[in-house]
């Protein structure tokens, strides 16, 4: 944080109204609260609320005194031994393994494009960065062109089979592969993992890697005792960027499969907030419960990088 | 020769490996996508055959309505998707930078509170926002219909963060000198900010507007739970519910359009961010930034 405006105090006395600078951010500060912190508020009044008998839609209760936390009890019991916890482990399956291989890949792709690229690197960086700017929905629906029973995937599949002269029977890739949707997951997320990552890769000064290498490390030891320690944050920051929208996601499951066998956490929300009204309270809570288990990852993060910050300065 | 050049003449690892997942990667990241651009050009009807080229599927013919331009749908998808764009870029990118001035400078005891309450937009999963902004109208904001009004302000609900993060870098780069000198030369505070702040801060400015322009028309989530019927639906929200529906290839052609403008919005950011740059500003981080909660 630069310096120049830590003694933003002694400005205010050389001419400057105390109050000019709140006034600047009172009406961004008042937008968020209408309309980003009330609205967080609804939700928890929505799923504390009763459903109205007659109407069959959810009355929010907007006073915490008279909220009802009942529907946290059946969303807790569905959780725990009903379908929405088959549903939960799924998602949590899908988020794992969909990050492991965002990793995998993610990795070596930012760690060649920050410090082996040589002279065209500007040339990767523009290409790993290619994908930010194309719409997630054009490229999920790029893959149903791509997956579709008449797609080319399938026409491919089919030619390399003739020169086997084997029996192909071209499958509907889109008709509820668990593989499917996990791919769909690392192709559409993956960009947000090696952007931070190759950041934090590119901010390793060369000078460490050398002093590690003069002192006689071998390249795989200097990779794995300074470069990988060095990068672990950025690893974690990558992580964190994937796994938040990874866990509410409920588009691309919908696009590459559709089928009730890949349904994630976020088809549920989606499903009881958009298609249906009366199940309203039931959808906000899991909301709740989605958000706090998000935040609660956000926090281990936050502690980790605090922690290693900390490390770092003794 | 710098350091880091050394570094690259002189690799030490094993480089066959890394370029060869690496380039892997970038195809397969890319080739997708440049397949769906090409079958908006084919001319028949099949999104996996080629059939030679033709722009049918972009300005066809208006008797037979199956072009981006001529086919109803298509046409109010793009429309609803600019029209909330532009209106999401005049309101978030002033009062972003407002908020971005005011929180820079601002020491007060609810400054804290403040900066935190935008930077909690940044890291809320997009569903939950959705959620949020449709329970808050179904229920509470009732006077506000869905469909474009509601749209708008989710929009620029989720666009102020991303104006503030770029704006700050490039006030924390200015700092207050020049201020503090216009001030000693006889400035009043407000001259100094007219004719000395906003100048310095119109590349951070203008470029807010094109990076806010982009992620709104981007988005599909916050979009997508506002809906009013279809006539407000807009360009992501129509690639969602038509993909799976064995569409012609103007959807195809839809979204090559959405491509291109987000790009045109990204390019124009990124050259006023370098003109920003050689002026000694921060803009990169700024970028980055974005770049790191984009979605």
């Amino acid at each position: 944080m630069p310096t120049n405006l830590a003694s933003g105090a002694e400005y205010d006395t050389v001419g400057s109204k105390r109050w000019v600078w709140p006034a600047f951010a009172v009406p961004g500060v008042v937008w968020l609260i209408l309309l980003f912190l009330v609205p967080f508020y609804a939700i928890f009044a929505v799923s504390m609320g009763q459903v109205d008998p007659i109407l069959q839609r959810v009355r929010p209760e907007w006073n915490p005194i008279y909220w009802d936390p009942a529907v946290f009890g059946e969303a807790f019991a569905d959780l725990f031994g009903g379908q929405l916890g088959v549903i939960a482990l799924r998602t949590l399956a899908y988020v794992f393994i969909a990050s492991i291989i965002c990793v995998l890949i993610g990795y070596p792709v930012a760690y060649y494009v920050s410090r082996k690229a040589g002279r065209w690197r500007w040339l990767w960086l523009l290409l790993i960065l290619a994908p930010f700017w194309i719409n997630y929905l054009m490229r999920m629906m790029s893959w149903v062109n791509l997956l579709s029973p008449d797609g080319q995937v399938n026409s491919w599949l089919t030619t390399i089979a003739g020169w086997f002269s084997m029996d192909f029977n071209p499958p509907n890739w889109l008709a509820g592969y668990h593989l499917v949707v996990i791919l769909g997951l690392v192709y559409g997320y993956i960009p947000f993992f090696v952007l931070p990552l190759f950041a934090a890769l590119d901010r390793i000064d060369s000078a460490t890697l050398e002093a590690s290498r003069d002192l006689g490390a071998s390249s795989a030891q200097t990779f794995w005792r300074v470069t990988w320690p060095l990068s672990r944050n950025g690893v974690l920051g990558g992580l964190v960027i994937i796994m938040l929208p990874m866990f509410g996601d409920y588009y691309t499951p919908n696009l590459l499969s559709g089928s009730p066998r890949t349904r994630m956490l976020g088809n549920t929300i989606d499903q009881f907030i958009n298609q249906t009204t009366s199940q309203g309270a039931l959808g906000a809570a899991l909301t709740i419960i989605l958000m706090l288990f998000v935040a609660g990852l956000m926090v281990y993060y936050l502690v980790t990088i605090n922690k290693s910050a900390r490390e770092a300065r003794e | 020769m710098s350091a880091r050049n050394r570094f690259f003449s002189n690799p030490w690892g094993k480089p066959r490996f890394l370029p060869l997942v690496t380039a892997l990667y970038v195809i397969w990241s890319i080739v997708p996508v440049a397949i769906a651009i090409r079958f908006s050009f084919n001319a028949g009807r099949s999104r996996s055959v080629w059939q030679g080229f033709s722009t049918r599927w972009y300005v066809g013919t208006p008797e037979a309505a199956e072009s981006v331009l001529y086919d109803a749908s298509l046409r109010a998808a793009l429309l609803q998707s600019v029209k909330l764009a532009v209106l999401t870029m005049l309101v978030a990118a002033p009062l972003g930078v407002a908020l971005a001035i005011g929180l820079a400078r601002w020491r007060g005891a609810l400054a804290k509170p403040a900066n935190i309450l935008m930077l909690v937009p940044l890291v809320t999963p997009e569903i939950v926002m959705g959620v949020a902004l449709f329970l808050v109208f179904d229920n509470l904001y009732d006077f506000v219909p869905f469909g474009t009004w509601a749209q708008f302000l989710g929009h620029v609900t989720f666009s102020i963060s991303f104006v503030v993060i770029i704006v700050r870098g490039r006030l924390f780069a200015i700092g207050r000198d020049y201020e503090e000198a216009a001030m000693d030369l006889g400035a009043s505070q407000f001259q100094a900010m007219r004719r000395v702040l906003l100048p310095l801060l119109a590349p951070a400015l203008l470029a807010s507007f094109a990076i806010v322009f982009a992620i709104s028309i981007d988005d599909f989530v916050i979009s997508q739970f506002l809906i009013a019927g279809a006539d407000t639906v807009t360009i992501p929200v129509k690639l969602y519910s038509g993909a799976r529906l064995a569409p012609p290839p103007s959807l195809n052609a839809l979204a090559t359009l959405l491509m291109v403008t987000t790009i045109g919005a990204v390019v124009i950011a990124g050259l006023l961010f370098r003109a920003l740059g050689k002026r000694g500003g921060e803009g990169g981080s700024a970028l980055e930034s974005v770049a790191n909660f984009e979605m």
